[in-house]
C-alpha cells in the first residue's frame, strides 16, 4: 500500500475522489505516525484519535464531494476555541476550561471538510519563541530533538514538520507562524490583519494577532487560507471581502513581480548560514526574471522595541480576565483581593507575568505617552514607509528568522536574545502586511532555514505566487525531505 | 445650610441605561429582570477569544441625545478600554470611550425659579454596563452577568451647577429628555438612570477647590439631600480652617446619610487605551441627517407651542409636556377640535388622578398614544380591557361641553371607561342612562319640588343668603339621578325665588 502520509492536499483529493484511500485509512495513517513520533515530540497537547476516525467515517459514508479540505486531516493551536474541549493556551490558569463556542476558523475547517485530529502546544497564551513557554510540555524539533520548535505556534509546526498532521493552524503575534515554520522547515502564512476572522482566537495582542495556516507546501497553504479567510461578522477587525482566490494563479510564480530585498541585511546580526541562503536567493533571482532591488526596509531599527510595547500592552488588558471568578483556576483565597493575587500567581507562567507587568507599565498614567503613545506614532509611520515602498515594488524578501533552531534550553535565561529572534517577522506585524515563510534550505548543522517574503496589504495573491517561485528556486521537500512520515525520516545532507 | 460665605460648584456624571432591543456588543437581549445569568453569551461575558461587534441602534441612540443636547457629533469617535478589576467585570476593563467621544460641548436648558438656566455639557459617550454582585447571607458573593454589556450613555455637565435644587432640576430635565427621545426609561431605583456627583465649594469668585464624589445615588431625592449633605460636611471642615481630602462618598439609601471613603481606596489608574477590537467610529453626515430627521420636538419648544398656539398657561403647558406620551394624548385628544383648555383641565384633573391611583396607565399601541386600564383582579394584565382611546377620551370632553350631560355625569362617563374600558362616550350617556336633563318643564317641576320641600332655606335666601342657590341646584340634581342640567336649573332656581 502506498504511503498515505506523503500525499499533499489535492494529492489526498485525488485519490478519495478515484476511491484509491478511504479517509479512515488516511486518518489512521496519521494516528499511526503521531503514536510514532509523538512521544518524543509532544507537539499535540491533546489528540483526538477516536473522533477523528468517527469524522473519517462519516466522510466516508457520504463520499468524496469536492469540498476544498475534504478529508484533511489537520492540527489546531491550543489558543482555538473548540467547542466542549480544552482550550489551554498551554497555560495552568485555563487548565480544565472548555469553551462554549467554536472559533470561527474551526468552523470553517469543518465546513470545508477538515478532520481536526489534535490541539497543539504553544508558548503560555502564545508569548513566545521556543515553545518552551508552555506550562504543559516541550515540544522538540523534529530535524532535532535536542532543538526547539520556535515559537509561539511551534506544536502546529513540529506536527506538520513530523507527518503528524496534513497542515495545521497557528496564530501569529510577532511571527508566531513564521518563525516556527522557519525553524521546522515548513510553510507558515500570516495574512494581512483582518484577513482571517479572530473570533475564538484567545487573545494575545488584538491588533497584531492573526490565524494563519503551517504546510508542507506553498499550494496546500493557499487551499487553506482560502478556506479559513473572508470578512466574518463575529470580528470587527475583518476585512469586509470574501476569500481571496490564492491558489489558481500560483504558476505565474514571480512572472511580473517586481522584488526587493533589504540592502543592509549585513548590519543586523544572524547566523552565516542565514545570510548565506538569503544572498543565494538574491543571486537567483537575478539570474532569472526577477531580479531584486535593494532598499531601506521599514522599521527594522524601531520593530522589536514597537512590537513589544503595543503586545504587551495589549496583553496586560487581554489577560486580566483570568481571575478566578468565572473559569480555570481559582485558588482558595481570604479575600477577592487575595484570590487575584493568588489566582494569577499559581496560574501564569514567568513570561506572561513579565509581559503583563511591562504591558501595565507602558498604559500607567504618566508614561503613556512616552511608551504607548509613542509606540503608535511608530505604528503609524512603519505603515507610512512600507506603503510608500509597496507602490515600486510588489514583495519584500528577507530571512524569516536570524539563526536556525536553537537549543532547548539556551536562550530561556536570556528574554532580550529571544525577543530579538522576531526581529524580521514583527514588521509585517506592525503594519499588518500579509507575509510568508518558505523553507529555503539547511544549515550545516542540518537544522531548516526559511526565507520570509512580505506583500502590500491585503495583496495575499502576489504573496502566494512568490512564495511558489521560491519554492521552485529552493526545492526544499524534493531535496531534503526524502521520506516523508518514517522514523527520523529527514535527510540532513545539503 | 451651607456657610453663606462659600460658593457651590456641581458637576454631574449620568448613565444612562439605553432601550436596545439587544445589547451594545454581542446580539443577546437587553431586558432588565431576567433569571440571573440567561441573557448571556462568550461576548458579553467576556470569554476567551469572544470579540465585541457594535451594535448601531446604541450609537443612533446616543447620536440623538447629542442632537437634542445641541452637542458636535464627534466624525470620529473612539472607543477605548477602561482597565480595572471588580468581579461584575468580566473581562475586567470596560469598554467606553476615553478622549475621542461621541459628543462633546453641548447644553441642556431648564426653567429654575422664574429664570431659564443653561447648564453646559461636556461629553456624552457610549459604554457597556457592567453585572450585578449579589451579596449572600453566608459571606459568600454571586454574580449576575445579564447587565453586562446593556448600552449606557454617559452624560458629562461642566461644573456649573449652583445648588442641590438645581443638580435636581438638571437632572429631572434629563429624564424629560431620555424619555421624550425614548432611548432610556429613567428608572433610578431599577438604576436605569445613575447619577455620580461632583462637588467642592470656593469662596465667591476664587479658585475652584478640592472635590470630592458622591456615588450610588439612585434617586432624585437622593441626589438632593446627598449634595446638602456633602456641602455642609465641606463646609463644615473649610470653615473650622481644614483641608478637603479628595474623597468618594457613597450614599447609604437606607441609612439615607453619605459614607466617606478614603481617596486611596478609589485611587485608580484605568490605563485607557484604544479598544484594539473595535474600529473607529466613523459617523457621516448621513447618519448625523438620519438622526436629525428623527428628533421629536423637544419638551421646550413644545410647551412654547402649548402657551403659543393653544392658549395654554405656562404651568398648564409643563405639566403636560413633563412627558412625552402625556403631550402626545393630549394632542391626539385635541384633533377633534375640542377646547384645549377644557382637554387640558380634564387630563390634568381627572386622568392623572386615576393614573397616579394606579388605575390607568399612559402607553401606545403601534406609535398611537392611549391609557391603558389596569385590571384590577390581574394588575399585570393591562391588555385585558380595552384601552381608552384619545377619541374615546376626547368624546367625554365634548358631551360635557356641549351640555349633553352634566360635568359630573362626564366623570361618571371616564370612571366607568376606566372600570370597564374605553369606548365612544354616547354610547356610554346612553347605557348610563346620563343624558342631561335639558327640558324647562322637567326641570320646573324638580325646582318647585325642591322649594317646597326646603321652607327653612327658602326663607334664608330671600333674607340674602344667596349662596344657597347651590344647595336647590343640588336637590334637583338629587331628584333627578345628577341628569339635570345645573346651569339651567340654577337659572330656574333664581327666576322662582328671586321673580
Amino acid at each position: 500500500m502506498t504511503d498515505l502520509l506523503q500525499y499533499s492536499i489535492e494529492g489526498l483529493q485525488g485519490l478519495y475522489r478515484g476511491h484509491k484511500a478511504s479517509v479512515r485509512e488516511v486518518m489512521q495513517s496519521y494516528l499511526d505516525s503521531i503514536a510514532r513520533r509523538e512521544p518524543s515530540i509532544k507537539a499535540f497537547l491533546q489528540v483526538f484519535g477516536e473522533s477523528a476516525l468517527k469524522e473519517a467515517a462519516a466522510l466516508d459514508a457520504k463520499g468524496f464531494d469536492g469540498r476544498s479540505l475534504y478529508g484533511v486531516p489537520m492540527a489546531i493551536k491550543d489558543n482555538l476555541c473548540t467547542r466542549g474541549i480544552p482550550t489551554t493556551c498551554a497555560s495552568k490558569i485555563l487548565e480544565g476550561y472548555r469553551p462554549p463556542y467554536n472559533a470561527t476558523v474551526v468552523d470553517r475547517l469543518r465546513a470545508a471538510g477538515a478532520v481536526i485530529i489534535g490541539k497543539t502546544n504553544l508558548d503560555e497564551f502564545a508569548m513566545g519563541s521556543s515553545c518552551e513557554n508552555s506550562a504543559y510540555q516541550i515540544t522538540r524539533n523534529p530535524w532535532n530533538e535536542a532543538y526547539a520548535p520556535g515559537g509561539s505556534s511551534g506544536g502546529s509546526a513540529a506536527a506538520v514538520a513530523a507527518d503528524m498532521a496534513l497542515a495545521s493552524l497557528g496564530s501569529d503575534t510577532g511571527g508566531s507562524i513564521r518563525q516556527p515554520a522557519s525553524l521546522c522547515g515548513v510553510v507558515g502564512l500570516k495574512g494581512t490583519y483582518g484577513r482571517v476572522s479572530r473570533y475564538g482566537l484567545v487573545a494575545f495582542a488584538s491588533s497584531l494577532d492573526q490565524i494563519g495556516p503551517f504546510a508542507r507546501d506553498v499550494r496546500d497553504c493557499a487551499l487553506l487560507m482560502e478556506a479559513i479567510a473572508g470578512h466574518d461578522e463575529h470580528d470587527a477587525t475583518t476585512i469586509p471581502e470574501p476569500s481571496p482566490d490564492l491558489h489558481s494563479a500560483l504558476e505565474k510564480g514571480f512572472d511580473g513581480l517586481r522584488i526587493a530585498f533589504p540592502s543592509d541585511l549585513g548590519k543586523w546580526e544572524m547566523d552565516a548560514s542565514v545570510k548565506d541562503i538569503a544572498t543565494r536567493t538574491i543571486d537567483d533571482l537575478a539570474r532569472g526574471s526577477a531580479p531584486a532591488a535593494g532598499v531601506t526596509l521599514p522599521g527594522m531599527e524601531m520593530s522589536i522595541a514597537t512590537y513589544y510595547i503595543l503586545a504587551n500592552a495589549e496583553a496586560s488588558s487581554n489577560l486580566a480576565r483570568y481571575d478566578g471568578v468565572k473559569y480555570g483556576l481559582r485558588t482558595s483565597s481570604k479575600s477577592l483581593a487575595d484570590m487575584y493575587d493568588e489566582t494569577r500567581g499559581a496560574g501564569f507562567g514567568e513570561e506572561v507575568k513579565r509581559r503583563i507587568l511591562l504591558g501595565t507599565y507602558v498604559l500607567s498614567s504618566g508614561y503613556y505617552d512616552a511608551y504607548y503613545a509613542k509606540a503608535q506614532q511608530v505604528k503609524a509611520l512603519i505603515c507610512a514607509q512600507f506603503e510608500e515602498l509597496f507602490t515600486k515594488h510588489d514583495l519584500i524578501l528577507l530571512p524569516t528568522s536570524p539563526t536556525p533552531a536553537f537549543k532547548l534550553g539556551e536562550r530561556l535565561a536570556d528574554p532580550i536574545t529571544m525577543y530579538l529572534s522576531d526581529i524580521f517577522t514583527t514588521p509585517a506585524n506592525i503594519a499588518g502586511l500579509p507575509a510568508i515563510s518558505v523553507p529555503a534550505g539547511l544549515a550545516p548543522n542540518g537544522l531548516p532555514i526559511g526565507m520570509q517574503l512580505i506583500a502590500g496589504w491585503g495583496r495575499e495573491a502576489k504573496l502566494m505566487r512568490g512564495a511558489f517561485g521560491l519554492e521552485r528556486i529552493y526545492h526544499f521537500r524534493e531535496r531534503f525531505v526524502r521520506v516523508a512520515g518514517s522514523e527520523g525520516g529527514r535527510d540532513a545532507g545539503a | 445650610m451651607p456657610a453663606p460665605r462659600f460658593e457651590t460648584v456641581i458637576g454631574l456624571e449620568v448613565h444612562a441605561q439605553l432601550v436596545t432591543k439587544s445589547k451594545v456588543f454581542c446580539s443577546c437581549p437587553s431586558i432588565y429582570g431576567a433569571e440571573p445569568n440567561t441573557m448571556v453569551c462568550p461576548v458579553c461575558l467576556g470569554l476567551p477569544g469572544a470579540l465585541p461587534v457594535l451594535n448601531r441602534e446604541a450609537v443612533s441612540m446616543a447620536i440623538l441625545m447629542g442632537l437634542a443636547t445641541h452637542c458636535r457629533i464627534a466624525p470620529r469617535g473612539v472607543f477605548a478600554r477602561k482597565n480595572y478589576f471588580y468581579p461584575d467585570c468580566p473581562k475586567n476593563y470596560q469598554i467606553s470611550m476615553y478622549d475621542k467621544p461621541l459628543c462633546e460641548e453641548g447644553f441642556i436648558e431648564f426653567e429654575l425659579e422664574g429664570e431659564t438656566r443653561r447648564i453646559s455639557l461636556e461629553r456624552i459617550h457610549l459604554e457597556e454596563d457592567a453585572g450585578k454582585l449579589v451579596h449572600g447571607g453566608d459571606g459568600g458573593s454571586l454574580v449576575d452577568f445579564n447587565r453586562c454589556g446593556v448600552p449606557l450613555i454617559e452624560i458629562v455637565s461642566k461644573p456649573e451647577i449652583c445648588s442641590p435644587e438645581e443638580a435636581s432640576k438638571y437632572l429631572v430635565t434629563l429624564r424629560q429628555l431620555l424619555r421624550y427621545l425614548d432611548i432610556c426609561d429613567g428608572n433610578m431605583e431599577e438604576g436605569s438612570l445613575r447619577c455620580d456627583v461632583n462637588i467642592s465649594l470656593r469662596k465667591p469668585g476664587g479658585a475652584l477647590g478640592t472635590k470630592t464624589e458622591i456615588k450610588n445615588l439612585n434617586s432624585f431625592k437622593a441626589v438632593e439631600m446627598g449634595i446638602r449633605f456633602e456641602i455642609e460636611r465641606q463646609a463644615g471642615i473649610l470653615g473650622s480652617g481644614g483641608r478637603i481630602e479628595q474623597v468618594t462618598n457613597l450614599w447609604d439609601s437606607a441609612q439615607k446619610r453619605l459614607l466617606t471613603m478614603r481617596s486611596k481606596e478609589y485611587a485608580h489608574d484605568y490605563r485607557y487605551f484604544p479598544e484594539p477590537d473595535l474600529l473607529p467610529l466613523d459617523v457621516g453626515v448621513e447618519w448625523i441627517e438620519q438622526m436629525e430627521a428623527k428628533l421629536p420636538e423637544l419638551p421646550l419648544e413644545r410647551e412654547k407651542r402649548f402657551r403659543d398656539k393653544l392658549g395654554l398657561s405656562a404651568y398648564d403647558a409643563s405639566v403636560l409636556c413633563a412627558e412625552k406620551v402625556v403631550a402626545d394624548f393630549f394632542e391626539e385628544a385635541l384633533k377633534s377640535g375640542d377646547d384645549p383648555k377644557q382637554v387640558a383641565n380634564w387630563i390634568m384633573r381627572d386622568v392623572m388622578e386615576k393614573v397616579n391611583a394606579g388605575q390607568i396607565v399612559f402607553g401606545r399601541v403601534n406609535g398611537t398614544p392611549l391609557l391603558r386600564v389596569i385590571s384590577p383582579t390581574q394588575p399585570g394584565a393591562a391588555e385585558i380591557i380595552p384601552p381608552i382611546e384619545p377619541g374615546h377620551f376626547a368624546g367625554v370632553v365634548r358631551v360635557v361641553a356641549n351640555n349633553t350631560i352634566s360635568s359630573s355625569a362626564g366623570r361618571e362617563i371616564f370612571n366607568a371607561m376606566v372600570k370597564s374600558g374605553g369606548g365612544p362616550a354616547e354610547k356610554y350617556v346612553e347605557s348610563l342612562g346620563l343624558k342631561q336633563e335639558s327640558d324647562s318643564g322637567a326641570l320646573e317641576k324638580w325646582v318647585e319640588e325642591a322649594i317646597a320641600a326646603s321652607p327653612d332655606e327658602v326663607a334664608r335666601y330671600k333674607a340674602g343668603k344667596t349662596q344657597l342657590l347651590g344647595f336647590f341646584v343640588g336637590q334637583v340634581m338629587k331628584k333627578s339621578a345628577g341628569k339635570a342640567n345645573p346651569k339651567l336649573t340654577g337659572e330656574i332656581v333664581k327666576k322662582k325665588l328671586e321673580g
